[in-house]
């Protein structure tokens, strides 16, 4: 296993009578990609800016690379940042904004110039240097920002929601770039944002938080696929739930009753609950078919009419009615034709079935 | 459109007349400085020098004008850096009632200078100040200090506190900061402070009066020679001076201050 370059320790940030990051106690490690992901006001930035020192914690420490770096100040932590709105100096030019952070290096004035135009190539902006701050667009200032704190050769890099300025293209363009940079430099990346599938796409473990509580740590698929909790599964993605009671398991197979969907099965290594407790069963969208022809009554298949649909280009959404059960059942299907024949389905009746190992057992709220 | 040009046109006409009204007593005052005669009336007699030259003979014009000047730029220089002090605690501390705090001191700005005068004589006297220019010098911060910080708090708010930020991350510590980051970005808002500041100063009349002991500034100076009518006209040239030396400093002024409306746009693009 990777050694722990982050390591923060029952970590608590109040202001005044907000708790705004609760307990947190997590460790990033060497060289990877470590995403902190929530809702706006979920306490991500706050520890992030504990991290970079800008916040002094409640309670708890933060070690760096094995030191304990709770009350060094931020200009002599090994860290570096990358703002939101990138903090470009308005008053320096994009060479200077670069090489800002190296007065003290000792580096000579053309060794640092040297050094200053192989950032300007690594960030794909070479002979950018003397362009002011304002004649840079978004994505561009982002880099220079980038390369900014790459040029102290931090231990960890910390970011805060650096793509949530740009365009969705440029988004997804920077967050390819961004990738290939972090693994071709190997430096350990903290990154902020409240997007989802940014997160998903980029890291190699993610820290779900919400209200101060980090819920969840795991790596995308594992978040993804066979999230623990009921607030992991409808924060990242969309799913269905059902409430359900188990009424039998054995050999990793979990039988269930719900009143909405009849009976159900499932394949679980664990289950949540003891048999006659109740749980919730996941089911993503993508992960239901949906047949017009009628289904013999089995486990997982469920009966209903078609509601409305959303036409997305690549797939299709539609939400099927089911008697006994308020919410529509979220159903997303490839547009494997090019016909949009499916949309005009409107109130015909549908069957709807999952694979027992195609929904998660999770714990009622 | 030809219509509308043709039609009598209110609001520049209304533009005219105030301008006259603005500037008509200023542009007196050279007419007469150049007046061979030391009644201010007319017809003009004819062009002189001579209120210039006695302007430049009399020692204590260029006494009253070196006080002026000195009780002015320290007056500037001292507020203006009270001013960066109190405009970066109230925008980048959290301080609990700072809006309460900004109001006290913004106090002076509405008490009236005579009150201020009367009270701030009274307290160096009981005390048993000696009065002098730095008693005049106290009271002109009391009243200017309030304007410095108007001036930077507005400056300070205008650009994002993450730049500050961003340049201890980088490895420089709070003061090296405020060089590199916070001076060159507030610039204009410190040298709009330094001119606001001393021209209040310079021409502040009431406060001075009350407490500059024998040491006259240069209003004290001109009210003084009110009294005689020879000395008036060169009373005249030396206003003349004072409004091309203010005219020039305001046009220089506008310059600093445009240069430092592109700095905000860009920090905040």
């Amino acid at each position: 296993m990777a050694k722990s370059i982050v390591s923060i320790k029952n970590v608590t940030k109040e202001f005044g009578e907000v708790r705004a990051v609760k307990n947190a106690n997590f460790d990033v490690l060497q060289g990877e990609f470590f995403s902190l992901l929530g809702p706006s006001g979920c306490g991500k930035t706050t520890l992030l800016r504990i991290m970079a020192g800008f916040e002094l914690p409640t309670e708890g420490t933060i070690e760096i690379d094995g030191s304990d770096v709770t009350l060094t100040p931020p200009n002599i932590r090994p860290v570096n940042m990358v703002f939101q709105n990138y903090a470009i100096f308005p008053h320096l030019n994009v060479s200077s904004n670069i090489a800002f952070g190296m007065r003290k290096s000792g580096l000579s004035k053309p060794e640092l110039a040297a050094k200053t135009e192989e950032m300007l190539e690594l960030i794909k902006l070479p002979g950018y240097g003397n362009r002011r701050a304002d004649e840079l667009s978004g994505g561009q200032r982002q880099r220079v920002a980038l390369a900014r704190a790459l040029i102290k050769q931090p231990k960890v890099l910390l970011l805060d929601e650096p793509l949530g300025a740009l365009d969705k293209k440029l988004r997804e363009q920077m967050q390819i770039e961004l990738r290939m940079l972090q693994q071709h430099l190997g430096i350990t990346f903290v990154f902020v944002t409240h997007d989802q599938e940014e997160a998903l796409t980029l890291s190699d473990r993610i820290a779900v938080m919400n209200q101060g509580d980090v819920i969840e740590i795991s790596n995308p698929g594992q978040l993804y696929e066979m999230p623990q909790s009921k607030f992991v599964a409808d924060f990242i993605g969309t799913m269905n739930f059902f409430q359900c009671r188990l009424t039998e398991y054995s050999d990793g197979v979990a039988v269930g009753q719900s009143r909405e969907c009849g009976q159900i099965r499932l394949n679980c290594d664990e289950p949540v609950v003891a048999a006659g407790e109740e749980f919730t069963l996941a089911v993503r969208p993508e992960k239901i078919t949906l047949s017009f022809d009628e289904l013999e009554d089995s486990p997982n298949v469920v009966f209903g009419r078609m509601g409305p649909s959303a036409y997305l280009g690549d797939r299709s959404h539609f939400y099927i009615h089911v008697p006994n059960r308020d919410e529509p059942i979220s159903v997303a299907l490839q547009n494997l034709t090019a016909s949009l024949d499916m949309v005009r389905n409107t109130d015909r009746k549908v069957w709807l079935t999952w694979a027992d190992d195609a929904a998660v057992m999770l714990p009622m709220d | 459109m030809t219509a509308g040009t043709k039609k009598f046109n209110s609001l520049g006409a209304y533009a005219v007349l105030y301008l006259i009204f603005l500037y008509l007593p200023v542009a007196v005052l050279p007419l007469f400085s150049f007046n061979d005669s030391q009644y201010i009336k007319f017809p003009l007699e004819g062009f002189t020098l001579k209120w210039y030259e006695q302007l430049a003979g009399s020692h204590g014009l260029q006494n009253a004008l070196w006080n002026s000047i000195k009780v002015g730029l320290s007056v500037a220089v001292i507020s203006t850096v009270l001013g960066i002090f109190a405009a970066k605690a109230v925008t980048r501390y959290r301080i609990k009632r700072s809006g309460f705090i900004v109001g006290v001191i913004m106090v002076p700005l509405v008490i009236p200078e005579i009150i201020l005068g009367i009270s701030l004589l009274m307290t160096f006297s009981l005390s048993e100040v000696k009065l002098s220019l730095v008693t005049v010098g106290i009271g002109h911060l009391m009243l200017c200090t309030p304007f410095s910080m108007l001036v930077l708090i507005s400056r300070m708010e205008g650009f994002d506190k993450s730049l500050e930020e961003a340049a201890q991350d980088l490895g420089e510590n709070a003061w090296i900061t405020f060089w590199r980051v916070t001076f060159p970005i507030i610039k204009p808002g410190i040298i709009a402070s330094i001119l606001l500041t001393f021209t209040i100063s310079f021409d502040e009349f009431i406060l001075a009066f009350f407490l500059a002991g024998t040491d006259a500034t240069l209003p004290i100076h001109i009210w003084s020679q009110l009294r005689f009518p020879d000395r008036l006209p060169s009373v005249l040239a030396l206003g003349a001076i004072i409004v091309v030396v203010s005219t020039i400093v305001i046009f220089f002024a506008e310059f600093v201050r445009r240069g430092g409306v592109q700095l905000t746009k860009r920090s905040n693009v």
